[in-house]
């Protein structure tokens, strides 16, 4: 249907009927043998920046190692600052790494980076477009980087668009006359039209009103249950965290400080420390903070710019 | 074959997104292109207004074909800054396309777009005017302005890096640079009024070359083949230049990959 794309995305990219929940979900590693190839291997990953001449370097991660399976939604919670978003670049080709290794689907990123930024695209916190463009020119523009025929790309954004409620007729005007909302899902079917096998989505459902947000869950509800998609997802939002991802990991100053399934995270959190199993507590036991002083901080950030 | 066939598809990604940005922005195109006109016009009447006819061809000459050389070298230079203002310089930069491609497509829109913009300003000067340009040798103009063209796309590509390297001033320092020529490369004087230090760096500059070689072929009729001495700085200039500069944007690559600048700011 499309050209350009690796045989690996031609064979994952295909619909499969729709599975129940429980069938989709992502073995874990100790209930059954992990795959030969893992979707994504991260190894000792580290990462800093020098922020000035006379200032330390920033440690922003920090020793990172994780594997994620092919169809799994993981999670990557953690404060502003801790480190999501680095990890989101670093597995997107936009950084380099300072030491370790990271693989997709068994390309390591930085030898071959052209295999694998075939194979992945992101969708990132704030909707990055030429706002004076409409939907149609700016996927157009994504759907020729990635080598697909515009035509085909059209056809497959109306599609993709009308799915998360966009209706075509709004395609042709510019972006900047859309919501902040409808922005946002024109930037998550840019990520999809190129049929990624590696998604990875930068607090996606950040800035949306409750409606869109809760559109947006339920489109990567029908991506986790009909495309063989894998998507790495940081988020703030505990209950879309806990409602999405098969497995969680809590970054805390550029550390995975806690990595397992919500249900287990909970108890693990209520077993140890005897507070009550919500996500929110697991939030606050590994990063020493509640979500609530991490929006405040965000508030106070904003008002200072 | 195969790769060279996807990349020119490639390339066109950015010459259809140019000229939708261009088309979106056309109000701005417009504004631009009276500006750029008025501008000709103004600088050419102090020809007319001292009644020689000579300058005022030497003018309007130096007032168009800067506008071309400048048009071309500012589409690609901007060809981040830009991406840094709309804030899509990390999907870009994260497709799977070479910068050879990104850079061949940019350039070959800037041609056109630069082609279409002078052309526009010459017939209105032409025709303003009342300019015989019958004696004129148009070969001599077409070939120097496309021998100037791939000079200034390898500094424009060499421009293109600053911001990339610099996040907020990069983009300042494309527009001095671009400044710069326009005071050493004659555009409006003979280069032999400027202080002996900055006619050295005439001679660096391809717009010299360039103006020198477009005023002889429409003001005198020469022929190509009596401007060597013209052409082949800028063959020199187009040979070394344009690999430089995609050279030099894949190092800046690498160390904005590295010191994280490729993130948007602003």
């Amino acid at each position: 249907m499309q050209t350009g794309l690796s045989p690996e995305q031609k064979t994952v990219t295909q619909e499969r009927p729709a599975e129940p929940a429980e069938a989709s979900q992502v073995a874990m590693p100790e209930t059954a043998a992990p795959p030969a190839m893992p979707a994504l291997l991260a190894e000792h990953v580290t990462k800093e920046f020098r922020v000035g001449r006379k200032k330390k370097p920033v440690m922003a991660i920090n020793d990172v190692s994780l594997r994620i399976e092919r169809g799994e939604i993981y999670g990557v919670l953690g404060a502003n600052g801790s480190g999501k978003s680095t990890l989101i670049r670093l597995f997107s080709t936009l950084l380099t790494l300072d030491t370790g290794r990271v693989e997709v689907f068994g390309h390591d990123i930085e030898r071959d980076e052209m295999a694998v930024k075939r194979m992945i695209n992101r969708v990132s916190v704030d909707a990055a477009f030429f706002k004076k463009l409409s939907p149609f020119e700016n996927l157009a523009y994504a759907a020729r980087l990635y080598g697909m025929d515009p035509t085909e790309a059209k056809a497959e954004s109306i599609r993709i668009l009308a799915r998360l409620g966009i209706a075509e007729k709004r395609l042709s005007r510019p972006l900047e006359q859309m919501s902040r909302g409808m922005q946002q899902k024109v930037a998550i079917a840019r990520a999809l039209l190129t049929s990624p096998i590696l998604l990875l989505m930068d607090e996606p459902t950040t800035g949306l009103d409750p409606r869109s947000k809760l559109e947006v869950q339920s489109f990567v509800e029908q991506l986790r249950d009909t495309h063989d998609a894998t998507i790495v997802l940081t988020t703030h939002d505990m209950d879309e965290a806990e409602r999405l991802c098969q497995r969680i990991a809590i970054l805390n100053d550029g550390r995975i400080v806690a990595e397992d399934t919500p249900e287990r995270l909970k108890a693990q959190v209520a077993a140890e420390h005897g507070e009550e199993p919500t996500m929110h507590n697991v939030f606050m036991t590994y990063t020493g903070r509640s979500l609530d002083d991490d929006l405040d901080e965000e508030s106070s950030e904003d008002e200072e710019d | 074959m195969a790769m060279l066939t996807r990349d020119l598809k490639a390339s066109m990604a950015f010459v259809e997104r140019n000229f939708n940005l261009t088309k979106r922005y056309w109000g701005w195109e417009v504004a631009w292109l009276v500006y750029s006109v008025a501008g000709a016009l103004s600088i050419s009447l102090i020809g007319a207004d001292v009644g020689d006819e000579a300058l005022l061809f030497s003018l309007m000459i130096g007032a168009i074909f800067w506008n071309y050389l400048s048009v071309v070298f500012s589409w690609i230079a901007e060809t981040i800054a830009v991406e840094r203002w709309e804030g899509t310089l990390e999907y870009t930069m994260m497709a799977p396309v070479r910068r050879y491609t990104q850079l061949f497509g940019s350039t070959f829109y800037a041609i056109i777009y630069g082609l279409v913009h002078t052309a526009a300003m010459l017939v209105v000067l032409t025709l303003f005017f009342g300019l015989d340009l019958r004696t004129a040798n148009l070969a001599t103009a077409a070939l120097f302005m496309l021998l100037g063209s791939f000079s200034f796309v390898g500094i424009g590509m060499m421009a293109a890096i600053l911001p990339l390297l610099y996040v907020e001033r990069g983009a300042q320092m494309t527009f001095v640079l671009q400044s710069c020529l326009l005071l050493v490369s004659g555009v409006y004087y003979s280069i032999t009024v400027l202080p002996e230090w900055m006619q050295v760096l005439s001679h660096l500059s391809p717009a010299t070359y360039v103006l020198d070689g477009v005023r002889r072929g429409l003001i005198e009729g020469v022929p190509v083949d009596a401007l060597w001495y013209d052409i082949w700085p800028l063959i020199v200039m187009g040979v070394a230049l344009i690999p430089a500069g995609i050279w030099a944007f894949g190092r800046a690559e690498r160390y904005a990959k590295r010191t994280g600048k490729l993130k948007r700011v602003g």
